[in-house]
């Protein structure tokens, strides 16, 4: 089957930083740190999180009600992410609702605020007459990709992965191959989640959360650190519009990047600890499909997410493959980790650094732990010309993606 | 809770739980053609009422004949003082 070249030509963001993707990306560019300490810990018990990086202040009321009765928080965030990707791609409106735009947007869960309120009027009488009908639009686990579909009125094909924190990334993926081999002309893709304290009560039963910098949320998470402490939970929407060059070039839309191979394969060892030469494979089979070598990957967008094992895995991993010539940075230093969310949003900040050609450093990253080593670590800003980009994301249930970004030569 | 009081309240209810701030609520108003509900919002009136209330409604086949508002008074006003005088 004949490939088509896929680029993107939109990005919309919604992160702990704010509204819009220009706003994460100066805040990234800066250097700060959007994690916060929250005023309750996640769970009642003895130094439980409380950090965590959360939406503040984006107002998600214009969105009509007939659409938003049916979103949680981060459908709605989704929604305006899509608006600002397709306002970028200046995609016309029959293209968006005819049946060529198609969606994948996934999201680890359905809100988890959504099911705790409809278990607080279920439990105490198992009766159901309090439950109103919008709650179920709100914690099924396609809630994001089906609530974008109907506010914008899609009728392409709509794909919602639940890979957890790989969602985001496996979406874009799905997305690419989807217009790679003509199944769509155009794909809205990408991830999103919203905070609730179980993200990180579940990371902290499995002895990765952090805990250990309640008292300065600035300094936490310390991706591949020799202080490292564990994931800090965060919210977010992140979503980029794919088509072929063909078609931009028609309307006229600025090409931000290419996708030039995808691979996502799975981590049958362990439901938790990736397992280094699956990372390792994972990445080759990424370059397998863009038909590069290790050595034209000018640097690594690593999912990094500040656990002890998932850092050694990754950084075994790249090391095994790239050896410590490619410079290599996480971004969850900077936000925390926004779940589905991060795969893209961290891919959007990626299409910054290919055209604007500077790398951003592992923010919090200090001492560069041993168990980590072997890898270029970035600690500081680089200036670079970059062509080719490795993004990786990893999750629970052993879901790995590695995506690959070229910058754009037309 | 004389009559007007209840038509009132179920007035405030919907305009609050719809947002139908700016409307004209006549008694002829048509729950759908005018003030833009549909059939989730039918199911969801029920509970809404219910809670506002304290009536039992459940799936009571005599809501499917309400169309305009002044059907919706007369419901919820039969409703209430049938509770009333139980």
């Amino acid at each position: 089957m004949q490939k088509r070249r896929v680029v993107i030509t939109g990005t919309g963001a919604v992160s702990p930083f704010g509204k819009g993707a220009e706003r994460m990306l100066a805040a990234l560019g800066s250097g700060q740190n959007g994690v916060t300490r929250l005023p309750e810990p996640a769970y009642a018990g003895d130094n439980a999180p409380q950090v965590a990086g959360v939406i503040r202040d984006v107002d998600i009321s214009d969105i009509p009600r007939k659409h938003r009765r049916c979103m949680s928080p981060m459908s709605g965030y989704t929604f305006l992410a899509a608006r600002e990707a397709l306002e970028q791609a200046d995609l016309p409106e029959d293209t968006i609702t005819g049946g060529r735009l198609g969606l994948s947007i996934g999201s680890t869960v359905g809100s988890i605020g959504e099911f705790e309120a409809v278990f607080q009027e279920y439990l105490p009488a198992h009766s159901m007459d309090k439950v109103k009908s919008m709650m179920f639009f709100k914690l099924m686990s396609h809630s994001v990709a089906a609530n974008v579909s109907q506010a914008l009125g899609v009728s392409g094909r709509v794909l919602a992965a639940a890979s957890a924190c790989s969602s985001g990334l496996q979406s874009i993926g799905l997305g690419y191959e989807a217009v790679a081999y003509g199944m769509q002309d155009y794909m809205l893709c990408g991830g999103a989640d919203e905070y609730h304290p179980l993200f990180s009560a579940t990371f902290d039963i499995m002895a990765a959360a952090s805990r250990g910098y309640n008292d300065a949320p600035e300094r936490t998470p310390r991706p591949f650190d020799r202080d490292r402490d564990g994931v800090v939970c965060a919210e977010g929407a992140g979503l980029v519009l794919l088509e072929t060059p063909e078609s931009a070039r028609e309307r006229g839309a600025e090409i931000l990047g290419e996708i030039t191979g995808f691979a996502t394969i799975g981590d049958h060892t362990s439901m938790t600890s990736p397992d280094p030469q699956l990372v390792r494979r994972c990445m080759q089979e990424a370059l397998d499909t863009a038909a590069l070598a290790p050595s034209d990957i000018d640097y690594i967008n690593a999912h990094a997410t500040g656990t002890l094992l998932g850092d050694a895995a990754e950084s075994q991993g790249i090391a095994a493959l790239f050896g410590d010539n490619v410079p290599v940075s996480g971004l969850k230093g900077y936000m925390g980790h926004t779940m589905a969310a991060s795969g893209a949003l961290e891919t959007i900040a990626c299409l910054h650094m290919l055209r604007e050609g500077f790398l951003l450093p592992t923010l919090n990253l200090e001492n560069i732990a041993e168990e980590c080593s072997g890898v270029r670590h970035l600690t500081t800003p680089e200036i670079k010309d970059v062509t080719h980009i490795l993004k990786n994301s990893f999750a629970f249930g052993g879901i790995n993606c590695s995506l690959i970004l070229r910058r754009n030569h037309d | 809770m004389t009559n007007q009081e209840i038509i009132t309240q179920t007035n405030e209810a919907l305009v609050q739980e719809f947002e139908l701030e700016g409307l004209e609520l006549k008694p002829e108003s048509l729950l759908y053609e005018d003030l833009g509900l549909d059939s989730l919002d039918s199911v969801d009136m029920v509970i809404l009422f219910e809670q506002s209330f304290d009536i039992k409604i459940g799936k009571d086949p005599d809501i499917l004949a309400i169309k305009t508002l002044n059907d919706l008074h007369n419901y919820v006003l039969g409703k209430v003082n049938a509770r009333k005088s139980a």
